[in-house]
């Protein structure tokens, strides 16, 4: 170091920027439980063993990258686990109830789980309650939903089947079908997956919104004082969330065709898991959506990974905390010395 | 703000007219309600066929939320209430001291019966001695074969799961299969171990437990797909509860597997696939049977001090089901009774 500048014009190298990216903790303990699970298990490097931990991965991704444009927001969503199956469950009914084109179901369906974000939003900036309490009560009055209303409409707990109704094969494909590629089968969430990856990206970075996001995540105050939309921004993000909701719910009901009302309870926590791993500061402000898809991408590995290596399974939830334990210590170290070479 | 809300209702007014004009459009010609009104026209309404006082009966599972196989039960339970002129309160819980909490609440309420599950029995005893201290006959049902008379019960109706996965293993010998996956969906359930303890001690090949997360769909399917994978000797697949199987089919398909699928359980889509061939056989406990007999056995007790089974427990199953009894169960899977 020889002479003293102001730090704003100091010339900062590709390498110091590539350091501060929230996502790259995350990337370091991805590669670090590839590697783990590369040598740890034979299957693991197939190209089928990878294809299906791309599968597990993308069905907790597509919901990790709005919860984690929620979380730079600065707010949670315990309800959208559940939404997933609600989403599924009224396009199923209201397909069958209505003896309609099963993509009729489809579009009610999206329209109810974008209502459901709004409503959760509405509630969370009219009522200034904490979202931790808001979701926690539309998680619970969509549990009871789903439950009520399919044994309501349907006389027992699970849809009926909608496998032979006009529609199915065309929405099949679009939310459930297998690509084949070189002779591997990936499964089209992937894409879903990785488009909203995309989406959300340019968002986060290129639009005044993804401005907007950071700023509202960051002092909510000080974002209204600068002429941020706080209001907007935050119904947004949760009906953001209920169109992630959309999406994961038709792949579960079109690939499975009959979905249970209990399901769904416990997968907000995974999404929420996926975005922290990935660097999404709980607090808000920080984080990125490439970041939620790498933790996602741990989340996939370690868990079919257990499997893959053949581990006893009476410790396989234990394997799995520990892993998800480590990797968000070194995440959080990789962060912290990133900060300290600044 | 003001502008911001005419453009939210405006949106709003324009979705709800586009799904109105696509349902008035977009009917559909196959399936759905239509086609199940249609099966249904001939059915008859349930009435009472006895004039016995109405005594009410209480019945308390271990059930978790949505569970398709409690839903059989609760339907026979019903069917069966109606009949014998039965007032019939269902409540369930599936941790053992809020279930526990449901007994007490129906004995305060002073029922003329209960019908309780036993799946954590050392939870359930004082709350089942406090119902027949109080001279409410109790009858268990599903599990709790080995405690059922210690607790002072009239008569046990189940299935043993150790039994039905002997069962299980001994189709699997006559099969010839080599070596078979036990999924468990919920961890920590003792009936599933059983199930899976049962199937090694009878299996003359080896037997590998599998742990998946039963309330993830994707999960159940990723899990076994990624076991298939990594081991290409198994070559059967057994589920322990009927959503499972055709997940399992998925997840064979996935792998590029040719393992058999059999499970423990039934519906309309196990119904389905054992008739096309995609699944080799079902282990069925008759769950409506479980529900239907419980409620009559009290009634029989209440009207004259009869007591089914001797002491012994009245088993319901294990039956297996296989492709030539699959095609006259599946009307009654589609009705949700069987």
């Amino acid at each position: 170091m020889t002479a003293i500048t102001d730090e704003r014009i100091l010339h900062t190298s590709p390498l110091r920027k590539l350091l501060g990216r929230p996502e790259l903790g995350s990337v370091v303990g991805a590669a670090a439980v590839f590697l783990f699970f590369a040598l740890a298990a034979d299957s693991f490097l197939k190209a089928s063993s990878l294809s299906t931990v791309l599968y597990a991965a993308s069905t907790i991704g597509i919901m990790a990258v709005p919860v984690a444009l929620l979380m730079i927001g600065g707010e949670f969503d315990l309800s959208a686990g559940v939404m997933v199956t609600s989403s599924a469950l009224v396009s199923s009914m209201f397909s069958y109830q209505m003896t309609a084109n099963v993509w009729v179901g489809v579009g009610v369906s999206l329209l109810a789980t974008l209502a459901i974000g709004a409503f959760n939003g509405f509630m969370l900036t009219r009522t200034k309650l904490p979202s931790f309490i808001i979701t926690l009560g539309t998680f619970l009055m969509l549990t009871g939903m789903n439950l009520g209303f399919t044994k309501l409409i349907s006389g027992t707990v699970s849809t009926k089947t909608i496998a032979d109704m006009e529609g199915f094969p065309t929405a099949h494909d679009v939310f459930a079908s297998t690509l084949t590629l070189g002779g591997v089968n990936f499964k089209i969430t992937i894409l879903w997956w990785f488009a909203l990856v995309a989406l959300a990206s340019w968002i986060l970075l290129r639009t005044r919104a993804g401005n907007w996001i950071f700023a509202v995540g960051g002092n909510q105050d000080t974002a209204r004082a600068v002429g941020v939309p706080v209001t907007r921004t935050k119904i947004g993000l949760y009906m953001g969330v209920g169109f992630g909701a959309w999406i994961s719910g038709q792949h579960l009901l079109f690939s499975y065709d009959v979905v249970q009302s209990g399901e769904g309870v416990g997968n907000e926590l995974i999404y929420i898991i996926a975005a922290v791993i990935g660097g999404c500061l709980i607090t808000g402000g920080y984080g990125s959506a490439v970041g939620s898809a790498v933790g996602a991408l741990i989340f996939g590995m370690t868990s079919k990974g257990i499997v893959f290596a053949e581990w006893n399974p009476d410790w396989f939830k234990f394997f799995l905390g520990a892993m998800l334990l480590l990797a968000t210590l070194l995440n959080a170290w990789v962060r912290k010395r990133a900060e300290a070479t600044k | 703000m003001a502008r911001f809300r005419t453009g939210f209702r405006t949106w709003v007014g324009i979705a709800v007219a586009g799904a109105l004009c696509a349902s008035l459009a977009g009917c559909s010609s196959t399936g759905g309600k239509r086609a199940e009104d249609a099966r249904k026209a001939a059915a008859a309404q349930g009435r009472a066929a006895v004039n016995t006082p109405r005594w009410t009966f209480a019945m308390i599972t271990h059930s978790g939320d949505g569970d398709t196989f409690w839903d059989i039960v609760q339907s026979g339970a019903e069917q069966a209430a109606v009949k014998d002129n039965i007032n019939f309160l269902y409540s369930h819980d599936d941790e053992a001291q809020q279930q526990a909490q449901l007994v007490d609440a129906a004995v305060d309420k002073k029922v003329d019966g209960i019908i309780v599950t036993l799946a954590k029995p050392d939870a359930m005893k004082a709350a089942v001695a406090r119902a027949v201290k109080a001279g409410i006959p109790v009858v268990t049902v599903n599990s709790g074969s080995a405690e059922s008379k210690e607790f002072g019960a009239l008569t046990h109706i189940g299935q043993d799961e150790t039994i039905a996965g002997q069962a299980v293993g001994e189709e699997l010998n006559k099969r010839g299969k080599k070596k078979a996956l036990c999924i468990l969906h919920e961890q920590g359930n003792v009936g599933h171990e059983q199930r899976c303890a049962g199937l090694k001690e009878t299996f003359d090949g080896t037997v590998q437990n599998l742990y998946v997360t039963g309330t993830n769909m994707p999960d159940v399917q990723s899990g076994i797909e990624a076991k298939l994978q990594s081991d290409s000797a198994v070559d059967a697949v057994v589920t322990l509860g009927a959503p499972y199987a055709d997940t399992a089919v998925k997840a064979k398909q996935g792998a590029g597997s040719d393992a058999e699928i059999d499970t423990f359980d039934l519906n309309a889509k196990v119904a389905a696939g054992l008739r096309d061939g995609t699944l080799g056989f079902a282990v069925d406990q008759q769950p409506y049977l479980q529900g239907y007999e419980a409620v009559d056995l009290l009634w029989l007790y209440k009207y004259n001090a009869d007591v089914l089974g001797g002491g012994k427990p009245v088993l319901t199953g294990p039956q297996i089901i296989t492709k030539d009894q699959a095609g006259a169960l599946a009307e009654y899977t589609e009705r949700g009774t069987r």
